[in-house]
């Protein structure tokens, strides 16, 4: 089967990118946004062929096997090192791309509705259709040095557009602080990348994946720190996927990436970008599986399990409800990496692979969808701050309904989507490790307690007075809500019972049969509706009781309001002893001797030529006089050479 | 070849015609007097061609040709700088060479 075609997923994005950015900037409202959405159709469709093809014509025999369509040399080096770019088909990237192309899809048809009359318009669809070309780049990405450079390309778009707002101090900083986050983190998958490279002298995803427990062993037998070298390396590019997961510690970014507009935390930060760390993981899955018998799979489990404990907790307290959700999905996303951590290879051992995946499809949806329905009440209440919403429900009924539908998914109500996706997940904890079931429980019950604290206080609680009335958004913005919320109420038993995950995406490639384990499905239902009253008892009525909540968790709820103090000890070590203590010396060097050195050589110059300027006076007579002067000096010259 | 003058004579005067031209040119501050310098200059030069080529080489007509150019170039030049001068004039209202000093640093 031909597959070249696929090259144009990317592509067609980057033709919008260029074209808005070059000629369509300051054309009239909607035309950037019309450009802009149409690339991205292009590619929508061609993504549900290429899935179509992929998963129904062309492997029909129950078995995977990754494609490439596209593969072509990008820059030779020597005869060794050479980099390619290339689309790679298999099950999570053509996943991927329908997720990916859907998302941004709807996210640029509702930011044509929200963005309406912003001076920067056309600039917002320019990065808009820049990060969907980056997204799509990446996820098909066929070996280690093309996923670093979408990897890279994305980090910058995301900069850019969380910087959108840049008479804002505040964006400015956050934009900054997301940069410099995850491009720390992208310092050790460069490093993770060389150390892997280096060792199995490829970078090639498919040559990767396909080498044996045995060949790994023996190609990365040295050893660094007690770990082997491929296990370091492994570990250092969990690090870059991390940083850009917003895995705790380097989750700090994400809460501050919320001072971009809305429809890009919906796309970016919430559906895509974040979620590129679990894709890493995913796409070196075998590898990771196979080296050194699965150890830095621990890590992610332990890392997965702690950041998504630690983010629903801090969601409880929050009060900007882009906040609220900006923690929820960093919970999510350490579901996902925990179901990776915890999963095994073949056969239903592969569930937790299966199940990350799964949660990874069904939380693009709903999480975008309340992201893109805070943004609807964001344009209606004109704050951010849930103390100025209340009984929206009058105002706004299609955000509304929505936003519950939502809400129910990501708590795990069955049947909506997140039932089936969380339960897989918890399904695989379960069968490996007791503690991370319980975590990732309680941290259900944590999930559906937050999101109805944040339902209730939204569109319940009191009926207030607004300054002008809120009113519901025009079409272009609830139309993306409901085609939305149609998915996250059916993307998880279609997925489940229908189009079953574990038939199509496994670590193998192999299909294998997910069923509901009725016990552990039971107690984390009962769990979420649980977490769902006790919102309904503080937050349903105007009341005191929240605060007094608050009251009895004391110094405990302080913590937590101020997330754990964690951005503070970064600043503390950043700026008191990295900037402080340790770069001291080394800033007195540079200071005054790079600098000074520098500054008088520059210096010198300017005196010099201060000086030197007086010679051009502007008067001719006085340039003449030179001239005379020059041929009678040479003219003695060359009679004293010729009469010697 | 004319009877009774040497060639030195010729050189004595235009050389002190060039070197008039060449001090009135720095010294003066009227355009139209170092327009007036500069044609002593290509005068002189002009009586240099047409004495070399009677007295060292009279079977040739180079020199006076040469002088003819001089003195058809001289016109045009003079027509430019008249009309530089002119236009001076106009912007500065005066003919001060010390003027013109706007082309500095």
């Amino acid at each position: 089967m031909d597959w070249s075609y696929t090259i144009w997923i990317p592509l067609l994005p980057l033709i919008g990118f260029l074209i808005i950015g070059f000629v369509g900037r300051k054309l009239p409202y909607p035309v950037p946004g019309l450009i802009g959405t149409t690339g991205i159709f292009g590619a929508l469709v061609l993504s549900y062929i290429t899935a179509y093809r992929y998963f129904f014509v062309a492997n029909t025999a129950g078995s995977f096997e990754p494609i490439k369509g596209v593969e072509m040399l990008w820059m030779t080096f020597s005869d060794k090192l050479h980099f390619n770019m290339g689309v790679l088909l298999d099950p999570i990237s053509v996943m991927m791309l329908v997720v990916v192309t859907t998302v941004s899809f709807l996210v640029h048809l509702y930011s044509i509705g929200y963005m309406k009359g912003d001076p920067g318009f056309g600039r917002f669809f320019t990065f808009l259709s820049l990060f969907t070309f980056s997204m799509l780049g990446l996820v098909v990405a066929t070996n280690l040095f093309q996923i670093y450079f979408f990897w890279e390309l994305v980090g910058v778009s995301s900069y850019l557009l969380i910087g959108f707002y840049y008479e804002k101090p505040s964006a400015i900083l956050a934009s900054k602080k997301a940069f410099i986050v995850t491009r720390f983190a992208d310092f050790f998958f460069l490093i993770g990348i060389l150390v892997i490279s280096y060792y199995t002298g490829t970078f090639d995803f498919l040559t990767l994946n396909g080498m044996s427990e045995s060949t790994l062993a023996s190609v990365g037998s040295a050893s660094f720190m007690g770990m082997s070298v491929l296990a370091l390396g492994l570990t250092l590019a969990f690090i870059g996927g991390a940083g850009k997961s917003a895995m705790f510690p380097l989750h700090i970014w994400l809460p501050d990436a919320m001072e971009g507009p809305t429809p890009v935390s919906a796309l970016i930060h919430a559906a895509t970008m974040v979620v590129a760390g679990v894709f890493l993981v995913a796409r070196l899955f075998p590898m990771y599986y196979h080296v050194d018998g699965g150890s830095v799979l621990h890590i992610i489990a332990f890392v997965g399990a702690t950041s998504s404990l630690i983010a629903a907790i801090i969601a409880t307290t929050q009060m900007d409800i882009k906040r609220v959700l900006a923690f929820s999905t960093m919970s999510q996303i350490g579901y996902m990496m925990l179901a990776l951590g915890v999963s095994g290879y073949e056969g239903h051992h592969g569930l937790g692979y299966t199940a990350s995946m799964f949660h990874l499809f069904t939380h693009a949806f709903f999480k975008s969808l309340l992201f893109l329905g805070a943004g609807s009440i964001i344009h209606a209440v004109h704050s951010n701050y849930m103390t100025k919403m209340g009984g929206l429900r009058k105002y706004m009924p299609i955000t509304h309904i929505t936003f519950l539908l939502a809400a129910l998914a990501i708590a795990g109500i069955p049947p909506f989507a997140g039932f089936f996706s969380k339960d897989a997940i918890l399904d695989a904890a379960y069968m490996h490790n007791k503690i991370y079931f319980w975590i990732g429980w309680f941290v259900a019950g944590l999930t559906a307690f937050y999101m109805f604290r944040l339902y209730f206080r939204i569109f319940w609680y009191e009926d207030r007075e607004y300054h002008h009335t809120p009113h519901e958004s025009p079409l272009t913005m609830t139309l993306p809500l409901m085609i939305l919320a149609v998915l996250s109420v059916v993307a998880g038993f279609v997925f489940f019972y229908f189009l079953p995950f574990g038939t199509y995406i496994t670590p193998t490639g192999e299909e294998f049969h997910m069923h509901i384990d009725y016990f552990l499905a039971g107690i984390s239902v009962l769990v979420g509706i649980v977490g769902i009253v006790i919102a309904w008892i503080m937050y349903f009525k105007k009341n005191d009781k929240a605060e007094k909540v608050a009251k009895a968790f004391g110094a405990f709820y302080k913590w937590t309001y101020n997330k754990f103090y964690i951005d503070e000890i970064y600043m503390f070590v950043t700026k008191k002893i990295m900037f402080g203590i340790i770069s001291a010396g080394w800033m007195w060097f540079d200071t005054y001797i790079v600098d000074g050195s520098m500054n008088l050589i520059g210096n010198t110059t300017v005196k010099t030529s201060h000086a030197l300027k007086k010679i051009q006076s502007g008067k001719l007579q006085d340039y003449v006089y030179g001239v005379v002067l020059g041929v009678v000096a040479l003219a003695v010259i060359f009679i004293y050479i010729w009469t010697r | 070849m004319i009877q009774g003058i040497g060639v030195t004579d010729f050189f004595i005067i235009s050389t002190l015609m060039f070197f008039m031209g060449v001090y009135g040119f720095i010294t003066r501050k009227n355009l139209i007097t170092i327009l007036i310098a500069i044609e002593l200059i290509l005068n002189a030069v002009a009586i240099n061609f047409v004495i070399i080529n009677k007295y060292l080489y009279p079977e040739g007509l180079h020199g006076q040709i040469f002088s003819i150019f001089i003195i058809a170039v001289a016109a045009a030049e003079v027509a430019i700088a008249i009309a530089i001068v002119i236009d001076f004039y106009r912007t500065h209202k005066s003919v001060s060479v010390e003027e013109g000093e706007m082309m500095k640093y």
